[in-house]
This record gives structure tokens, sequence and C-alpha cells, in this order.
């Protein structure tokens, strides 16, 4: 019984190891070995002499303080908005959380360029108050906020509003004071998903890239920038696989530290349906949150994207869109606007890809029995998130290019790489969900005649499938909006619409600004409609779709 | 036998959950295991159903050893305590379930699910979302659920814990009718002693994981084997006694025995209704504690007045006397049982 358990997990995870071993390890595996293997022989020494440097311990002091302080500041800003979008109903309340989500799903640069705009030399601010942060950490903290806002929403509020409200009340009939009851009931099964979106924040801002290039100036520099920097600007792939080796294991660290503390404080929780949990707010109080949580929103959210708007419009007639639809023969061999079709197809080819491996992986990693190393795997799974992405780039090009795996010249490169990055939110997503289904409903399917297989089909896919779909849609989202690793691989006559801002911001002159603009607009839109779509399908809960 | 279990032991961490346990169970007979709580008895289903894995021992279903065949493969069912409906499906779905994992024709799943929701009174309920279900009406159609693939063995755990009262007597006596005419055997397992009762042909009661006592409710009832079975059935009056010839030697004094029980120091059992109320110079004397009042009858609680246990005793409602009144109280031999 037991062992026929053991090799169904073997089975279902051995496609995500595949793809994790050929396209992640191996990658990773050549660019050290390109850059401590020296004619054959191995320099581990470097390591040392690369820590030595003032600059380079400068450089990891200020990633890993700005990450812990972006991370405070996002679960301190994103905590109240993720209580008020789980439990409340308000009118918009659907867009609203669309809105929200747009900002995570966007490029980079854009982002980096749309807060310049915003807080920079010649900015809004700039222009009212005669306010410029872009010289100050605040600009990238605020924009890591930004960012990453919509992780905590989600992955907290999600749960939040699935929690089953009578808990907290029966709390409250045992003489627990409103927070009381809140701090012993509901923050201890939130607690998970806390550390889990606290985990994913500090990642993405220990690793952050594109923000701190534009925002950080001279000043400011990530080990991710100076890992680009060594690559493409100094060419010294030696010292910048070393401040890889670094980053991994600093990762690994804070990814060990993440499974010790979920598996701790793992329950199965009471769930009930979300719609039954939210309801109007009541008293001055709640309206008070509310209202401080929208305007939360629309300063630091729906600003910055505004502004790019504007800017995007700053030419009479749609200009600025107008000349999208041409190839100036320069910097692209052809027109920018075709970097939309090119975006969709990679990015739906990489969320399918995403959604396959993801969904092996969370089965695998939901089955009761699961041992020390499949929890490692599960650590495993969120390395790509923590790698730098110019590392994937960079090591699919130098690893991919040879027989048997010559894809060099094959368009999947980019979906592949693309989905490397989706895949830890596709697990991430499922996997609490899954965990939280009854096992005893699989047990009575059991009973009934399921298969392993169609327990999963009947049972978990039913719960999940939507879940499933918020994953797809994220894993869509980042696949268009990423940057890091598609920058280096994507071919020079098929951009993706991230690469093209890229391009255009690189060129001097209002046009090619006001371009990167138009198209950044372009590319939030399609993540805006996406996100809804999305919305709309995660309320109609009574069909089968 | 239709189910056999030899010598099957599960282990909790070192704990025997199930202990060396041997059970049979005939075709067409109706099993019920009692017990309380952490008795094992849950266990004991789900090791016969595949969910659970022997630590030792076998399960034998028709004869063949089930070792490393998967729960799905069994052919038994499987009422859960809570019933496990599935949630995003409605009750025909719900029921043609183990339908569909057969592979069943649809139009034979849509003939039986009529049929089963007919069955359990919850005609043309098919199309119910599970979530407007009431309890009763959850367990109705859990059972058809578990009937639908015709298993060869039915298992209930705790079949009408969760419901109130009326609705619980109202459906064992359905159960039992249910049973009878489809000629289906069962294993039901409960804590609940009249519900065991009215159910079974045959009662196991269970204890730390091992069987204490086996055979048909009256059995049970009249003969419980040891002090733990007859505390479990609900009665009070149990004591240590010397029993030589026709009287037993307890705190409550010179008690009579039934001719032939067996001599030495034992535990005797009186039963509420062997408690007979005397004048007060008379007898046992005692002094109300308490009395409930059990519809039939009144429960009337007595403190010895010389120390000793409490006895229960069964009064005709017009003669129970008041909490505080000071009674006798003699004891009928008929209603004693001199324990193993």
């Amino acid at each position: 019984m037991s062992r026929r358990g053991a090799a169904a997990r073997l089975g279902l995870m051995a496609v995500p190891v595949a793809f994790f071993a050929v396209f992640f390890a191996w990658p990773v595996a050549a660019i050290v070995k390109r850059g401590l293997d020296t004619d054959g022989s191995w320099q581990l020494g470097r390591i040392t002499d690369v820590l030595g440097q003032p600059d380079i311990r400068h450089v990891l002091w200020f990633t890993t303080w700005q990450a812990l302080v972006s991370t405070a500041l996002t679960l301190l800003i994103a905590l109240p908005g993720a209580y008020v979008f789980a439990r409340f109903d308000f009118p918009g309340k659907q867009i609203l959380r669309a809105v929200v989500t747009v900002p995570f799903v966007l490029p980079t640069v854009v982002v980096g360029t749309a807060f310049l705009a915003l807080v920079g030399r010649g900015g809004l601010l700039d222009e009212w108050w005669s306010v410029r942060l872009d010289t100050t950490v605040w600009a990238i903290l605020l924009a890591h906020v930004f960012f990453n806002y919509a992780v905590v929403v989600r992955t907290v509020g999600g749960l939040w509003a699935q929690l089953d409200p009578r808990q907290e009340e029966a709390a409250r009939m045992l003489g627990a004071s409103r927070l009381t009851a809140w701090r012993k009931v509901t923050l201890p099964a939130l607690g998970p998903a806390v550390a889990a979106a606290a985990l994913m924040v500090f990642l993405f801002t220990f690793t952050s890239f594109g923000v701190v290039q534009i925002l950080g100036g001279p000043t400011f520099s990530t080990l991710e920038v100076e890992i680009y920097r060594q690559t493409s600007e100094i060419f010294d792939l030696s010292t910048a696989a070393v401040l890889t080796i670094i980053q991994f294991v600093a990762v690994g660290a804070v990814l060990a530290l993440h499974a010790w503390t979920v598996r701790r404080r793992e329950s199965a929780l009471r769930l009930v349906d979300a719609s039954v949990t939210a309801r109007r707010p009541r008293g001055a109080g709640e309206w008070a949150l509310l209202a401080g949580v929208l305007a939360v929103v629309a300063v630091l959210l729906v600003l910055p994207l505004a502004v790019l708007v504007q800017r995007s419009l700053g030419a009479p007639d749609f200009g600025y869109y107008r000349a999208l639809t041409h190839s100036d023969g320069g910097v692209f061999l052809v027109a920018p606007i075709e970097a939309i079709g090119n975006s969709l197809e990679y990015a739906l080819a990489a969320t399918a890809i995403a959604v396959l491996i993801g969904g092996l992986a969370a089965a695998a990693l939901t089955r009761r029995d699961a041992g020390r190393w499949v929890r490692g795997f599960d650590a495993l799974l969120m390395l790509p998130l923590g790698v730098s992405a110019v590392t994937v780039g960079f090591g699919f090009l130098i690893s991919l290019d040879e027989p048997p795996l010559d894809l060099r010249q094959s368009w999947i490169l980019v979906p592949l790489a693309q989905a490397l990055v989706g895949v830890p939110f596709v697990v991430r997503t499922m996997l609490p969900v899954l965990r939280a289904v009854d096992h005893r409903l699989r047990e009575a399917a059991a009973v009934l005649g399921a298969s392993p297989w169609r327990v999963w089909r009947e049972v978990d896919l039913p719960m999940v499938r939507r879940a499933l779909l918020i994953a797809a849609g994220f894993a869509f989202a980042v696949s268009l909006g990423e940057f890091g690793a598609t920058v280096f691989i994507a071919r020079p006559d098929n951009p993706t619409l991230p690469v093209a801002v890229a391009r255009l911001l690189g060129r001097a002159g209002d046009l090619n600004y006001g371009q990167a603009m138009a198209l950044s607009t372009i590319l939030m839109i399609v993540c805006a409609v996406a996100l809804l779509v999305l919305e709309r399908l995660r309320t109609d809960r009574t069909g089968e779709f | 036998m239709l189910l056999s279990l030899a010598e099957a032991t599960v282990r909790f961490g070192g704990r025997a959950v199930l202990d060396g346990v041997g059970l049979d169970v005939a075709e067409h007979e109706v099993v019920c295991v009692l017990g309380p709580s952490g008795s094992g008895k849950s266990t004991l289903l789900r090791a016969v159903a595949g969910l659970q894995p022997l630590d030792a021992g076998r399960v034998l279903l028709d004869g063949r050893d089930q070792a490393g065949v998967p729960a799905h493969r069994r052919g038994v069912g499987l009422m859960f305590q809570d019933h496990q409906l599935f949630p995003q499906r409605d009750v025909g779905a719900n029921v043609a379930f183990g339908l569909r994992m057969h592979d069943a024709p649809k139009a034979q799943q849509g003939e039986r699910v009529r049929e089963l929701l007919d069955l359990v009174g919850l005609p043309g309920a098919a199309r119910r979302a599970v979530a407007s279900l009431s309890g009763g009406e959850q367990q109705r159609v859990a059972l058809a659920r578990a009937l639908a693939p015709r298993p060869r063995l039915l298992m209930l755990d705790e079949p009408l814990g969760q419901l109130d009262r009326s609705l619980r007597e109202r459906l064992v006596v359905e159960l039992r009718e249910l049973f009878g005419r489809l000629g289906t055997t069962v294993l039901a397992v409960t804590h609940d002693q009249s519900e065991a009762f009215a159910l079974a042909d045959r009662v196991v009661v269970m204890r730390d994981g091992r069987i204490a006592q086996s055979g048909t409710p009256l059995e049970v009832w009249q003969r419980p084997v040891d002090e733990f079975v007859a505390r479990f059935l609900g009665f009070e009056n149990v004591v240590e006694g010397t029993v030589t010839g026709e009287a037993a030697d307890t705190v409550w004094g010179k008690v009579p025995v039934p001719p032939g029980a067996a001599q030495g120091v034992r535990s005797v059992l009186v039963r509420p209704a062997g408690v007979r109320l005397v004048p007060a110079d008379e007898g046992l004397r005692c002094t109300v504690a308490a009395r409930t009042f059990k519809g039939t009858h009144v429960a009337v609680h007595l403190q010895p007045t010389d120390d000793g246990p409490r006895l229960e005793a069964a009064c005709a409602l017009r003669e129970a006397p008041e909490v505080g009144d000071a009674v006798g109280v003699g004891f009928d031999a008929a209603e004693i049982v001199v324990l193993g």
C-alpha cells in the first residue's frame, strides 16, 4: 500500500524533476562551470576573493536590508488591504482586485520608468511640490511595495476570505476580546499564508533587477544588478558566477527556513465559500479602514499607472501609438506592435507548460505520506523564483546551444524560460488549497472504486479548479511581463513586449520614450484584461468551465 | 465467511490501536461493533476498507487475502461518519459516483440513482445541491451513495451519530428493514448501544483495540462478560463481592445471586430493576440523592448511609420517593448477574 503510494508519487514527480534538471539545474551548472573552471581546474579561492571586495560586501549588505525593509513595509501596507478584500463587500471590488494585481505583472523596466516619471526629475512630485525621491532609497522601497502589494493581498486575502468566521466567534464566546480572538484564532490560521507571502516578497525584492537598475542609479545596487553588470558590461563571467553562487546559497537558506516554518504550522483548515464571509462594512471604524485602503491603492498603485498612461498620450492624435506600427529599420527589424502577438503566443505556451509541471508537482506534494526528501523537492521548486532571471536566461544561452538540446533557434526557448519562472507561482497557489481538501473525501472516493488518478480528477480537481485558473492566470501574466531571462534569448525579429519596451527606453529621444510608454500601456491593458477575465471566471462558481 | 479478520493489528507510534483482532462476518449478517471512542472501532473499518494498512494479521474477503489490494479494488462500501458527500456535486452525481467509477453505462446509472433515491426516501432529489440538505437527508444520500455500486460488504461508521434523537430512532428502524429486505451484509461501528442493539444481528464490544465480547444483542445485554462491558452498556450497579452458594457478600451487604453462579471473588451486577425499595427500617439503609425522569419510569439514585457506592433503582412513576427521603433497599436475585 505505502510502496504503491511511493511509486505513484515518483511517477508524478518524474516530469517536474526532469524539467527542472534540464532547464534549470543544467544551465545554472553551466554558468558556474564557465565562471569557476578555468582551463580545466577549479578555482574555489575566487569565492573568498570576491567576498573580500568592499564594494561587493556593500552590495550584499544593501541587497539584504532593502529586501527586509521592503518586505516589512509591504506587509504593513498590504495586510489591511488583504483584510478588506477578504471580508468586505463594496461596489467595484472585483475590478479593484484586478487593478491591484496589475502592478505585479508589469515588466520591471516599466515600473521603474513609471516611478521615475512620478518621483524623479521633472516627475509629477517635482512639478507639484519640488520633491524628488529618485536619489533616495525610498523610490526603490515604494516601487517594491507597488509590485508586491498583490502578493500579500492574493496569498493572504485568498485564504482569509475562506476562513470560517465562526471560529473567531467561538473564541469571542469563550471570553476573548475582538483583538485576542483575531490574534489567537485567525492569525495562527493565516500564519502559513503570511509566511509564504513574506517569503515571496523577500525573494522578489532580494533579487530585484529592473527597478533597482533604473531607480538605484550609481548608489544602490542589488546582487542581481551586479550579476547583470558583471555579465554584460564588464564581461567578468567569473565574478558573475561567484555572485550567482552566493545568491543561490542565500536563497536556498531562506527557502529552507520557509519550508521549516510552513511544516511546523501546517494544518487542515476549515474553509468555507468566500462569498459567505464577506459583508458590507459596519460602523465608522470599518468604513475608515476601507477608505484608507482605497486611498493607499489610489496613491501607491493607480497613480504611477496613470502617470504612465498620461505620458503615453504625450503626442497629439495618439502619435506614440501610431508610431508603433512602423518599423524604423534601426532598433527593430519589425514594427514594435508585432511584439504583442509574440508575447501572447509565448505566454500561452509558457502557461501551458507551467500549469502542467506545477500541477503535477503540487499533486505529488499533496500526498499525505510525503517524506523529508519530498519536502526538499518543494523547496527546490521555489528556487527559480529566487535565482536571478538573468542567470536563467544567460544559462539557457550557453547550455542549450548544442546537441542533443540545441534549442537556440527554437521558439520554445522563450516559453520554457518563462514557464520556469511561472511554475513556483502555480505550485504556491495550488498547494495550500490542495492541502486543505479534507483527506476523507479522497478516501470516500477510493472506497467507491476511484483509482488514485481518478480520485485526483474527481475530488481534487473540482475543488482546486479555481486555484488552478488563478495559477494559470498568474503564470500567463508573469510570462507576459518576464524580462530578465527573455532579454537574453528572445530573437531580434521576435521581441516580446517588455524586450521591445527596454529597447525603446535604451534609445534617446522623446519619440522612443513615448513609444515605450505607449507599448507599456498596451502591455498593462493586456494584463488587466486577462486578469479581469480571470476575476469573472472566479465568481462564476455554478458552471463547469 | 464473507469477511474474516485474523490477528489484525494496527499500531500508531508504538500504541496498538487494533490488537490482534479476530472477527468473522457471514453473508447477509448485520454486525455492529460497539465501543467507546478510542477503542479502535473506526480503525477496524478503515483496515477492512484498505484505507489503513495492517501492521500484522490478515483481512480476508470471500476467503481472499486483501494484503496489497488497494481500497478502490476491494469492492466494499464505507459510509463515513460525517458523510463526506462531494460538495461540488449534486445529490444525483454523488449517488452515481461509484457507478461511474465502475464504468456503468449512463442509462443504467440514471436508473439506479432513481431507484436508490426512492429506496432511501428521497425521490426526485437528484438535482438538489448537497449544501441544501438537512443532516438526515445527507445521511440518506450517503447511504444511497454507498449502496449504489452494490458492495459485497457495507460498512457504516457511526451511521446516525450526528442526528437528533427522534430522527435517529426512526432511521434505525428504516435501516434495519432495508438491510433485511436487500440482504446486505453490514459491518457498522457505533458508540451508542441502543443503536447497536436495534440494528445488529450480532454485537461486538471493543475495548482498547481488542474484542471484549461478541454475541446477539440479547446475550450481551443479559450477560455482560465483565465489568467494563456492563458499565459501557450503562449499568452503574457493579460491585465486587465474594460469591458463596446463592449469595454474594458485598459492601451493600448480602446480595442474593441466581443458582449456579460462579463462586469466589467476582464482579456482581445488579440491574436497576432488581433494586427494590422497602420501608426505611428494612434492608440496606439509603438516602435518595437524585431522581431523573425516564419517561416509562424514574431512575432513583441512592446513597447508602453506611458508605459504599451509589445504587441506581428503577421505580414506577407514582412510587418514586423524593430527594432526601430515607429508604430501605432489598435485592431481587432474578435481576442480578455474576460477571466473568
